[in-house]
């Protein structure tokens, strides 16, 4: 069973696991115990706002702001739910 | 991939393993370190290794794994895992925990080490020590707290081999008990040492299907809060693995005196030579170098690799394997069940099931090391 995000939860990166943008492969990349997920753009976008901090709603609030044509609202939930299935992402409430 | 020597259609490394020194509080006779240890007392210096992670992040690697031997035997450890720490690296020290104390680990969290895993070799004090010819279980149980205790991810490593097969259960219940995040159920490779030492370390038939039968019932229990990784032993399977993902795909490895290779193990094949940091850069030794280019791509595979649908998938499998099983590099890997060799491998599966009479292993040690390498 899937963990669903509310706007009002923080999503933080889980101790051990960093994220960094790599030159040499042009993307961001999930970095952890010998190992190394490389992400799509949207991915990455998501998760360099996944500050601890920033509750979801402000997340996509901000995303929209760069990317105001998009419907991103949906895509960003269903996104957190698998980062959170990977264990890359712990939730927090508010 | 095919290589036609452009670099902007070679692949980059991700993965550099630095192997500090082969100096060693231990002396654990499945060790992959070469036989020939003894002859590699001339180590690079600090300056020549923060050279290397330069070049090497400079082409792209990103993952650094910090071992040896015991990388802990370098005084220098800290200054090291600082750089590699500036430079971007995701960090990570391998280590027996031999020579690690509560001061060492709050140091190397200060420079920026981002990850510490602890092998043991054993569940149990006495098996642990027998394997290591050290007392080290006791100190090995309050390095893994300590890891836990200033935060690292906790990753325990257990190799696995004839002796300690059947403690599987135990093993997981020691980890769990640590709180460990993940461990790795590695199989014993067969090079080196451990090559030295198969007909002492294979295990039988009957102890690997009991380990993955285990194996698989606590990573269904422990699902969520501790990962478990285990992979069938080589022997037993009839697929071979992605060998180090492809030779000089993403992974460069630099022995103790600066000698890089395509893997740890590749010491092993003959009529390769190996270039070392010292006269080349990174960028020469993973673009051009003959032995970097030998086995890339496809073009050197034979059958029945090279009209092999699953080429793209495992690459033909282990070069060393393929050598060290089949006296000639190019073959296929004889885990393959397509593999004319195959029978071999069977083979000595089947004589390690049958055997039941215990031949004295030989540890990995420099007297050793000066006897068996010597003439």
């Amino acid at each position: 069973m899937s963990v669903k995000f509310s706007a009002q939860d923080i999503p933080a990166l889980s101790p051990g696991f960093r994220l960094q943008w790599e030159q040499a492969q042009d993307c961001f990349v999930i970095l952890y115990p010998e190992g190394m997920v490389k992400l799509n753009l949207a991915a990455g976008e998501i998760l360099k706002r996944c500050d601890g901090t920033t509750p979801v709603g402000d997340i996509i609030d901000n995303l929209k702001i760069q990317f105001p044509d998009t419907n991103l609202d949906e895509d960003v939930y269903t996104f957190l739910s698998v980062a959170h299935d990977k264990q890359w992402i712990q939730r927090h409430s508010a | 991939m095919t290589n036609n020597g452009s670099s902007a259609t070679l692949p980059k490394p991700l993965w550099l393993l630095a192997e500090v020194t082969y100096k060693c509080p231990l002396q654990c006779p499945y060790c992959s370190n070469p036989l020939d240890i003894s002859r590699y007392q001339d180590e690079l210096s600090t300056d020549e290794w923060l050279n290397v992670f330069r070049e090497a992040r400079d082409l792209g690697a990103v993952q650094l794994g910090l071992s040896g031997g015991e990388a802990l035997v370098r005084k220098d450890l800290e200054m090291l895992i600082r750089g590699a720490s500036d430079l971007g690296y995701y960090t990570n020290l391998l280590t027996s925990g031999v020579g690690m104390d509560e001061n060492r680990i709050r140091a190397f969290k200060e420079a920026g080490l981002d990850h510490i895993q602890v092998s043991f070799q054993a569940s149990d004090e006495e098996l642990n020590n027998f394997i290591a010819r050290n007392d080290s279980f006791k100190h090995k149980l309050e390095m893994a707290r300590l890891v836990k205790r200033y935060d690292y991810p906790m990753v325990l490593c257990f190799v696995l081999h004839r002796h300690n097969l059947s403690q599987v259960a135990q093993i997981l219940d020691l980890a769990h008990s640590l709180e460990a995040d993940y461990v790795e159920l590695a199989t014993t490779q067969y090079y080196g040492w451990a090559l030295h030492n198969r007909d002492q370390l294979l295990p039988s038939r009957a102890q690997v299907q009991q380990a993955e039968a285990i194996a698989h019932e606590y990573q269904e229990k422990l699902k969520g809060k501790m990962k478990i990784y285990y992979v069938v032993p080589d022997y037993y399977e009839e697929r071979p693995k992605a060998c180090m993902n492809g030779w000089g795909s993403v992974f460069l490895t630099v022995a103790p005196d600066g000698t890089a290779l395509p893997c740890h193990a590749a010491t092993d094949l003959p009529g390769l030579n190996f270039p070392n940091v010292r006269d080349h850069s990174i960028e020469w030794i993973w673009n051009q170098s003959e032995v970097f280019n030998q086995f890339r791509g496809y073009d050197w595979m034979k059958e029945p690799c090279k009209s092999c649908p699953e080429k793209t998938k495992d690459f033909g499998g282990c070069r060393c394997q393929a050598y060290l099983l089949t006296g000639d590099a190019r073959n296929a890997d004889p885990v393959c069940g397509k593999s004319p060799h195959h029978q071999q491998l069977a083979a000595l599966a089947q004589a390690a099931t049958a055997r039941s009479d215990e031949m004295p292993l030989v540890f990995r040690n420099m007297r050793n090391s000066r006897k068996l390498s010597s003439g």
